[in-house]
Formats: structure tokens, sequence, C-alpha cells
């Protein structure tokens, strides 16, 4: 049964039972490189492995970019 | 180390801060760092765009050089602090520049907004850079508030059109007591230049440079502007007067003994 979630804000449909670090897998990003917020608190980047995703979850995914 | 920098318990040697915005590319960076001198580097927090494959900007950034992440994007104070924690987490350090836009077309920072969220992050061991419109009250309040340094407008964001508040931050120059920084609007190194003479602790410049046809030229000529105005300061520029003052003596040549 997949589960519904917002990512950045849209509705996204993923796989029960995945982890913040497969997810990152999955899209192909680097865990060192972005920061992620669940549910408006940082997690910090030890906890990406055995952090489950769970229904209605919000989720942030930022990295930083060239800005003045 | 003479005439440094000291911002946050650090000394630099540069009084070039360096914008990474809007750049070509990112891999510019290096080179337009290594040739600016400047030794502290803005950059912004984003969502990631799935769509789109992106490359880390902190990878082309110097090790060395000092992260100042900016809170762009915030609409209010509580957004400020928020991102200013989350870029913290990212382990960039605890440097922010604070920016509280809600004006779209002039892109004129919320002073007050701005100074709730120094207030905050001021406590919570954050060394605060906050944007703001050169306004000495404003600049009052930050000082209270804990800011490190003010950093005043010179004319609207990406405009170039140099110091066209001149008069406001010279009176925060003379008022406050706290490095001023002239952030936004300088667009030829002249301006960063008349900037340092009056007295600017520093200058932050971002648009300037990456909009240049050469940017890694343009950061050159920056660098030199910035320390030529910075050494004018220092030497103590003259008065000026209304009428000429000769330069060269009038007395005891040609006229003299000749019998007129």
């Amino acid at each position: 049964m997949p589960i519904a979630l917002t990512i950045n804000g849209e509705e996204h449909q993923i796989q029960d039972r995945l982890s913040v670090a497969a997810l990152l897998a999955q899209r192909g990003l680097d865990p060192n490189a972005v920061v992620v917020e669940l549910n408006l608190a940082i997690l910090p980047k030890e906890a990406f492995a055995h952090t489950l995703l769970e229904e209605k979850d919000r989720l942030e995914i930022l990295r930083f970019v060239g800005g003045g | 180390m003479k005439d440094a920098l000291e911002i946050g318990g650090r000394c630099f040697q540069s009084r070039l801060l360096l914008g990474s915005g809007k750049l070509s590319s990112d891999a510019l960076i290096p080179e337009i760092a290594a040739r600016s001198g400047a030794e502290i580097i803005t950059v912004a927090l984003r969502r990631i765009d799935f769509k789109s494959a992106s490359a880390n900007i902190l990878n082309h950034i110097p090790k060395n050089m000092q992260l100042m992440p900016n809170t762009s994007g915030a609409r209010n104070a509580d957004e400020a602090v928020r991102i200013a924690r989350i870029a913290r987490a990212a382990g960039c350090g605890n440097w922010v520049k604070i920016e509280v836009i809600t004006d779209n077309k002039y892109l004129l920072p919320d002073g007050y907004e701005t100074v709730r969220a120094v207030e905050i992050l001021a406590k919570e061991g954050f060394v605060t850079l906050p944007y703001v419109s050169p306004d000495l009250m404003t600049a009052k309040r930050l000082v209270e508030a804990g800011a490190a340094a003010v950093m005043p407008l010179g004319a609207p964001i990406g405009s170039n059109r140099g110091l066209k508040t001149k008069e406001l931050i010279r009176i925060l120059i003379d008022e406050i007591n706290l490095p001023i920084i002239v952030d936004a609007g300088l667009g030829k190194p002249s301006h960063a230049c008349e900037a340092m003479e009056m007295g600017a602790a520093a200058c932050l410049v971002n648009t300037a440079i990456a909009g240049a046809s050469d940017p890694v030229a343009m950061a050159a000529a920056f660098s030199m502007a910035v320390q030529a105005g910075r050494q004018a300061f220092l030497a103590g520029p003259g008065a000026e007067t209304s009428f000429a003052t000769a330069s060269s003596p009038l007395t005891g040549f040609l006229r003299e003994g000749i019998g007129h």
C-alpha cells in the first residue's frame, strides 16, 4: 500500500516503510548535499537511515544555491 | 594583523564580500573568489527541484571561506528564523545574513521584522548580519538586538545604480559602533571605492560581478577599488573648499625684482 505525503509542498505517493535515506537514494540525491526538514523539525543526517516516512508527513528537502 | 575587519570574533583581511547568485556557472566561483580576495560568501537555501539535476554549490566554494547563508525568501521574522536554523543544521556554521522582504518591486527590506529576527537569532548564538535600509533608528535597534554588523543598501538589489543612499549610510557610519557593510546596488568598482572612502567597513557585491561580461576580471577590479577606498579613508582625505587653492607657490618667481 503506497502512502501519501507532502514533499516540498507537493503531494506524493511513496511505498510504505520507506526511510528518508532510501527516498533520497531513489531520487538520486546525495544525503550530504541536502538539508531535510520533517514536519517543521530539522532532521539530523544521522537520522536519515532510521527515520521511516509516514502518511501525511510534511517533508522539505532543501539545498544551498547561489544567492546574494 | 593590521587593519583587519572583525566580525563575530573572526578577523578578515579582505573587505569585499561576495554574493554567489546569478552566475552563469557555479564553476566560476573558485576563480572569482581568488581574484576578489574575498573571504566571506553568501549562499541561499532552496527546495530541491526534482525535475532538474543540480550540483552542490558548496563543492565550488573554497573551504577556507566563511559561508554566510541568507534568509532570502523570508517574508517575516519567523520565516527568517526558520531558514537560519535550517542553514545552521546543514553544518555551514552560525553566520546568517538576515533578509526579510515582502516588497516585490524594489525588494526593500522590512526593518521591523528584521530586528525581530536578529533578536531571536542572536540569542541562539548566530552571528547575524542584517540587510536593511539605511535608517539610523533601525540600525540602533539592531545594535541592541545583538547584530554583528549592519548592512545597508546603496540602491535596490541588482540595480547597479550605486551609492544612492550615501548620506544616510554616512550617518550610520558616524553613529553606529558596528561594521557598516554596504550591500546591494553597487554596480561599478567606483561605487564601492566611494563607500570605502567614506568609511564603510566593507562592501558586499553580487550582481555587478556576476553580470559583468568578464566576472573574474570584474572581481579583481572590485578588489582593487575596495582596497583603494579603504586606504584613502585611512589616509584621511583633505578638506573640500569652494574656491581654488593653488597647489604651487604663488610668490617668488618672474614678477619680483624685475623693475616694475
